[in-house]
Order: C-alpha cells, then sequence, then structure tokens
C-alpha cells in the first residue's frame, strides 16, 4: 500500500534556559494512503509536537520523517493543519477566512475561488460568507476552519483536537461529520484527541502513546463488522465498549 | 420595525433625557465660566491686565483676523504639527516591523529605546536649534523627537503580543515571517496603530510648541512666548484658547479615522 506519511526514529525535546524537556522518544509508524489515525495519550505528552514535528514547524533532532517518499524537507506535498482552536481572524469576512492559505500560497485564481465557494456552500455556509467570523456558532467556525484547511486540496490531514473547543453535543455532531468529510473526500488525516470515544468512532487504528517524553505503547486497529461504518453506528456496536476499555486500560497501566 | 413595547420606550425616554440634561450641564459651564470671568474684570474684582478677559480675546483674535496674522501663525502651528505627526507614525511603525522581524536587533536595542524615551525630550529642543538652525525643519524635528521613541516601544510592544495561534496559522500554511507580518501582526495591531496615534497627536503639538517657544518667528507658540514678554495678556491667553480648538480638533479627526476603521476591520 502507498505509504503518505512515514516516521522513523523521532526524538524531539524543548530547550530553554532551565534545561530540556524531552517531547519524543523514539516515534516511528506509517499511515497508509486513505487512512484515518488517531493519537491518544495523556495531556502534555508531546502530541501536539508530533504534529507540528509533521507539518514542519520543527525540526526533529533525530530520526527522519518521509512524506510521499520524500523528506519533509523536499516535500511539495500539501499538509492540512486544523489547529485546536479554529484561530478564524475576525477582520476578515468568513469567505476571507476561508481563502487565507490561497493568499499566503499566492493560489487564488478564478478556479481556486470558485472551489471555495463550492465548499461553502456545501457545507452550508454559503450565506454566511460576508459575515464576520463571530457571528457564527462554535460548529460553523470549526467548519470554516475545515473549509480553510481543505480548500489547499491537502493530502495529508493533521488534527490537533479540533473538536475540544466544542461543547458536547456540537462535538460529537460536528465531530461525526468532519469525519464524514475526511472519508468521503479519501483524504489520509492524523487526528490528536483526548476523548477515546472520539478516536474509536472515527479512526482506522489507534495510537497510544506514553506519558513525557511520549513513546508508542501500542497501535491498536480497530475493525467494526458494521454494514454503514459511521461514527454513530460505531458508537453503538458492541466493538465500542472492548476497544474503549482496551485503551483506557492500555493509558492507565504504569510500566 | 415592530412596535416597542411600553417599557422598551420609557427606557429610551430616559436615556434621551439623560443625554440632554449632559449636553445642557456642559455649555451651562462654559457659559457660567465665561460670564463669571468677565463679569469680574468689568467689575474689577480681577485685574483684567493680568487675567484679561473673554471679550478682550475675542476682540483681540477679531483684529488678527482682519489682518489675516492669525492664519498664519495658526497655519504653520498646524502645518507643523501634522507634518511631525506623520512622519512619526511612518518612523515609528517602520522600526517597529524591523524590531520585530529581528528579535535580535530588537533586544540590542532594546536599554537605548528605554533611556531615550525616558529622557525629559525639551532638555533636546536647544541641542537641535544648535545643530539643525532656528527653522521649520528644528521645530518638526522637536515635535517627533518628543514622540517617536514611545511610539516605536508601544507598536513593537503590540507587535509582539499579538496571539501566537495566529501566527502559527499562517506558518502551518506555509506562510513565511513577511505573511505572518501582513496578513497577522498589522491588521491585528490596527486598533493600537490608532490609539497610538491619539497620543502622539497630542505629543507632537506639545513638542512643536516647545520649539517654537526657542526657534520660531511665527506660529502659536512664538506668539505665546512673545506675548507673554511683552505682557499682552489678551494675545497669550487668545493663543492658549486656540492651542485648545486645535488639540481637540486634531484628536477627534483621529477618532474618526478610528470610527472609519472599526466598520473595515
Ligand atoms: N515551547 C516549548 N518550550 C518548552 N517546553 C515545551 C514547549 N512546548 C511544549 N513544551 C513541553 O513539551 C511537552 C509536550 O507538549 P505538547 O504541547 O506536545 O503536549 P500535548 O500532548 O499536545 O499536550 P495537550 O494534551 O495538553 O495538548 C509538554 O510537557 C510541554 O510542557
Ligand atoms: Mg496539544
Amino acid at each position: 500500500m502507498e505509504q503518505v506519511l512515514e516516521l522513523k526514529h523521532i526524538h524531539y525535546a524543548y530547550h530553554n534556559l532551565d534545561g530540556e524537556t524531552p517531547a519524543l522518544t523514539d516515534i516511528s509508524f506509517v499511515l497508509n494512503k486513505g487512512e484515518f489515525v488517531a493519537i491518544v495519550g495523556p495531556s502534555g505528552c508531546g502530541k501536539s509536537t508530533l504534529l507540528s514535528l509533521i507539518a514542519g514547524l520543527l525540526v526533529p533532532e533525530k530520526g527522519l520523517i518521509k512524506i510521499n517518499g520524500k523528506y519533509l524537507r523536499e516535500s511539495t506535498t500539501n499538509v492540512g493543519y486544523m489547529l485546536q482552536h479554529d484561530e478564524l481572524f475576525e477582520w476578515r469576512t468568513v469567505y476571507n477566512n476561508v481563502i487565507l492559505g490561497l493568499e499566503v500560497q499566492h493560489m487564488l485564481t478564478a478556479r481556486t475561488r470558485e472551489k471555495a465557494h463550492e465548499l461553502l456552500d456545501f457545507y452550508g455556509l454559503r450565506q454566511f460568507e460576508h459575515a464576520r467570523p463571530s457571528e457564527l456558532s462554535g460548529g460553523m467556525r470549526q467548519r470554516a476552519a475545515l473549509i480553510r484547511t481543505l480548500v489547499l486540496d491537502p493530502d495529508l490531514l493533521l488534527l490537533d483536537e479540533p473538536f475540544s473547543a466544542l461543547d458536547y453535543q456540537t462535538r460529537l455532531n460536528v465531530g461525526d461529520d468532519i469525519g464524514q468529510i475526511i472519508r468521503k473526500e479519501e483524504k489520509s488525516a492524523l487526528l490528536v484527541t483526548h476523548d477515546l470515544s472520539e478516536a474509536i468512532s472515527l479512526a482506522d487504528r489507534v495510537i497510544v502513546l506514553s506519558g513525557r517524553p511520549a513513546a508508542i505503547r501500542q497501535t491498536i486497529p480497530l475493525i467494526f463488522d458494521l454494514e454503514q461504518d459511521t461514527p454513530l453506528n460505531r458508537r453503538n456496536a458492541p466493538e465500542f465498549k472492548t476497544y474503549f476499555n482496551l485503551i483506557w486500560k492500555e493509558l492507565n497501566t504504569d510500566e | 420595525m415592530n412596535e416597542l413595547s411600553a417599557t422598551q420606550q420609557q427606557y429610551l425616554l430616559q436615556r434621551r433625557k439623560h443625554k440632554r440634561i449632559v449636553c445642557i450641564s456642559r455649555i451651562l459651564i462654559l457659559l457660567s465660566f465665561l460670564f463669571i470671568w468677565e463679569f469680574s474684570a468689568n467689575v474689577g474684582i480681577i485685574d483684567s491686565f493680568i487675567f484679561s478677559s473673554p471679550s478682550k480675546i475675542a476682540l483681540c483674535f477679531w483684529s488678527m483676523v482682519l489682518d489675516k496674522t492669525i492664519f498664519l501663525h495658526m497655519g504653520i502651528t498646524l502645518y507643523e504639527t501634522i507634518v511631525s505627526f506623520l512622519l512619526v507614525i511612518a518612523i515609528s511603525i517602520l522600526v517597529a516591523v524591523a524590531l520585530w522581524f529581528s528579535s535580535k536587533l530588537s533586544e540590542i536595542l532594546d536599554p537605548y529605546l528605554v533611556v531615550l524615551n525616558s529622557l525629559p525630550k525639551s532638555a533636546l529642543a536647544p541641542l537641535l536649534i544648535v545643530w539643525l538652525g532656528a527653522n521649520k525643519l528644528t521645530i518638526i524635528v522637536a515635535g517627533m523627537s518628543v514622540a517617536i521613541f514611545g511610539s516605536i516601544l508601544n507598536l513593537y510592544t503590540s507587535f509582539t503580543t499579538v496571539d501566537p495561534g495566529k501566527l502559527k496559522l499562517i506558518y502551518t500554511l506555509r506562510g513565511r515571517r513577511y505573511q505572518a507580518l501582513t496578513k497577522v501582526v498589522l491588521p491585528s495591531s490596527v486598533p493600537a496603530i490608532i490609539s497610538n496615534m491619539k497620543v502622539n497627536i497630542g505629543l507632537c503639538l506639545v513638542g512643536v510648541i516647545i520649539g517654537e517657544f526657542l526657534a520660531a518667528r511665527n506660529g502659536l507658540g512664538y506668539l505665546i512666548i512673545y506675548s507673554s514678554q511683552v505682557f499682552k495678556m489678551d494675545w497669550l491667553l487668545m493663543s492658549i484658547c486656540l492651542l485648545c480648538i486645535m488639540a481637540t480638533l486634531l484628536y477627534s479627526l483621529i477618532n474618526l479615522l478610528e470610527k472609519w476603521c472599526l466598520k473595515r476591520f
């Protein structure tokens, strides 16, 4: 199978005057094309650091990262990164927020504008395109942020707890929604989350990290025997509880 | 619009009444101040030679309007203030951007900026006269010197306190530092730039007046210092009144700009 992302023996530590904070030790895994992988781990273990490394915002101290077979530095693959907060700019309209990435990458053409409009239309934000972000609900804001990421047509999506700022009900809806969207668009995705049920209902595979400095504890493939594999159906399936307990135990045992 | 409820109407009525009272009281205070001043000067409670009086000030103003000298003085002061204000804004934005680009540079220059900012700038004016001569340039530079260092420090602080999440977003979109500047730092600093302008317009006026005290043959600052030397209190108080009006007008101009910006951003 085609590998979108490959990490080999990644180490990373933060340095400051008080000393160093090791964040990641010896992380290796592979993400295949079209696969949706969730990463869970204790708070502060280094999950966001891992995504920042993959996005190229930080450079690993040891190890290598390959995207679509090329070293990260030479890679031209578009990586979409959805942050924990939507970071919509209040001084721009929703539409102008959505095309921010196109603007930054000098890709604003009639075609890409058209695409932005289509996506806004599709995700029910068309009539809000001239509104300010503050006029949107939390779920709508998150969808706008997703469109901002999707309009760049990324091959790989990095999601850093993108739903955690939402209230529980919206979170379920938007999470399931966005999970479906990503599946439909056949993107490969890496989702960092605190929420085990979110991970289990969305992903093909769950990677469990240990406490800081993070190392991979275990990788658990999720296999559901369902006719229609939707997040909602998964939540009601009998396997759901089994996986939940398995991951829960894995997170909470000390080595 | 649908019908307003009775309580809402009553509330609106109350607000309007409140506003009217505030407005009328303000005017009354001004009028009674002028009246008491005029009255006590006329009756002889205060010496009108030293304290002048509203009518004398108005007459003095009118005679200078007739021989057109007042327009020259006001025009010069206004011109110098606006030029130094615009230069301060432009230079301080440029310098703050440069400091933002290079954290090393900003760390190196920080103590110098702090020292220059805390220096009483009026001390510089005599120096400027010797260096640059007694001319308009000196006065403009004097106006700038009062505002510029504080302005740079303020802007730089507001640039560096931009939400790190928004900067991270730009970098995740594969933006460079230049784009972080144009898409995040500058737009989100618009309120800071405007409030900085509000402070600077006043400071520039202070600097220009100081400069005119020392190195001018015209302008309101010159008028003030000259009239105090020849004991023409009508002139002096009139110049101060005109300065008041000028400062208020300049300030409200920036308020207008702020309103316009708020609509856009
Ligand atoms: N800029 C930094 N300088 C120093 N230490 C840092 C820095 N950023 C993060 N850390 C440390 O590195 C560790 C991992 O941080 P990271 O943000 O990757 O954790 P996380 O797993 O995403 O946490 P959370 O679940 O709270 O989002 C944390 O313990 C944190 O204290
Ligand atoms: Mg995190």
